[in-house]
């Protein structure tokens, strides 16, 4: 079992890294420019813009620790 | 500058920042515990990643394009972002710069300090440290590779820019004979970081339905955006830092 949760634990560690939030932040804006494209708006602005808020987001909660 | 010539630069840049890290541990561990059980381990890491290389790559190739782009862009942006995040906070200062010096005097000490069968026809300490090194450092790589090479269809290409990258490290590693201190990682790191993220917007996107403005050239212009953001954000926590603690202001 403890060698199942150490794969576990180095592929989260890998993947996801310190911050969770952003790899479900990532997951969750990919979701919503799916979402509007299905309705036809082409929301090429959304990932880009996302992906700034959320780095600064993960910046700011890094540095008031 | 073609996405092609970006792909083979991000590829190589990835790749020789954890080369010379893995470098800092095999030479460490060859240095004090004698290199024939080291270069097994090292050999050993580099078949199991090449056929990670060999069997993900064209594995992918079968998968259906947006949905590739889909899942390979979120993988970049994940991978991407974790550089990005760790390379602003190392050059605002609120973390450490990577030190190859003090990584390789560290390594050093716990390989003397680590017991010995001298009996063993293997030194498996020797052997399982430069194994992980070699696996662990590179297994990113692996990744970006495999990601990048088969969502642009150039798998040949993004092996051949880790490969050279790593011959290059290992070759100036030997002249050198020690860590390759003078290397700008924490610089490299930093614009691998922009490029992974940049990519991953672009191709996530892609993936997701979105028809970029100026197709492919697009990608250009995601990169840029990422950069100045990623400036921008450096230079607004860097002086936040020096606010906080105006002796910082001398280091």
């Amino acid at each position: 079992m403890s060698a199942l949760r150490s794969f576990g634990r180095f592929w989260w560690d890998f993947v996801v890294g310190d911050d969770w939030l952003v790899a479900a932040g990532i997951v969750a804006a990919l979701a919503l420019t799916k979402l509007l494209t299905a309705d036809d708006v082409n929301a090429w602005w959304l990932l880009p813009l996302a992906v700034v808020l959320l780095l600064a987001a993960s910046l700011r909660r890094a540095t008031r620790r | 500058m073609s996405s092609t010539v970006i792909l083979f630069l991000a590829v190589f840049a990835a790749s020789a920042v954890e080369a010379v890290e893995a470098l800092t541990i095999v030479l460490a561990v060859g240095v004090v515990r004698g290199w024939r059980s080291t270069l097994v381990g090292v050999g050993a890491a580099s078949l199991v990643l090449a056929a990670v290389v060999v069997a993900f790559g064209p594995a992918l190739s079968h998968i259906p394009i947006s949905t590739l782009r889909l899942v390979v862009g979120a993988l970049l942006l994940a991978f991407g972002l974790q550089w990005l995040r760790k390379a602003i906070l190392r050059a605002s200062g609120y973390v450490a710069l990577h030190d190859e010096a003090a990584a390789f005097e560290r390594e050093r000490d716990e390989a003397r300090s680590a017991g010995r069968d001298d009996a063993a026809p293997m030194d498996w300490y020797s052997f399982t440290i430069a194994f992980k090194g070699v696996l662990l450092e590179g297994l990113e790589v692996a990744f970006i590779v495999v990601t990048f090479g088969s969502t642009q269809g150039h798998l040949g290409l993004a092996a051949a820019a880790a490969a050279t990258a790593a011959v290059l490290v290992v070759v100036v590693g030997l002249i050198v004979r020690g860590p390759l201190q003078r290397v700008p990682e924490n610089a490299l790191k930093y614009a691998v970081g922009v490029l992974l993220t940049g990519f991953g917007t672009f191709w996530g996107a892609e993936g997701a339905g979105v028809e970029w403005p100026g197709s492919d050239a697009a990608v250009l212009g995601v990169i840029g955006f990422v950069a100045l953001a990623s400036f921008g954000l450096t230079w607004q926590l860097r002086r936040r830092r020096l606010t906080l603690e105006p002796s910082a202001r001398s280091a």
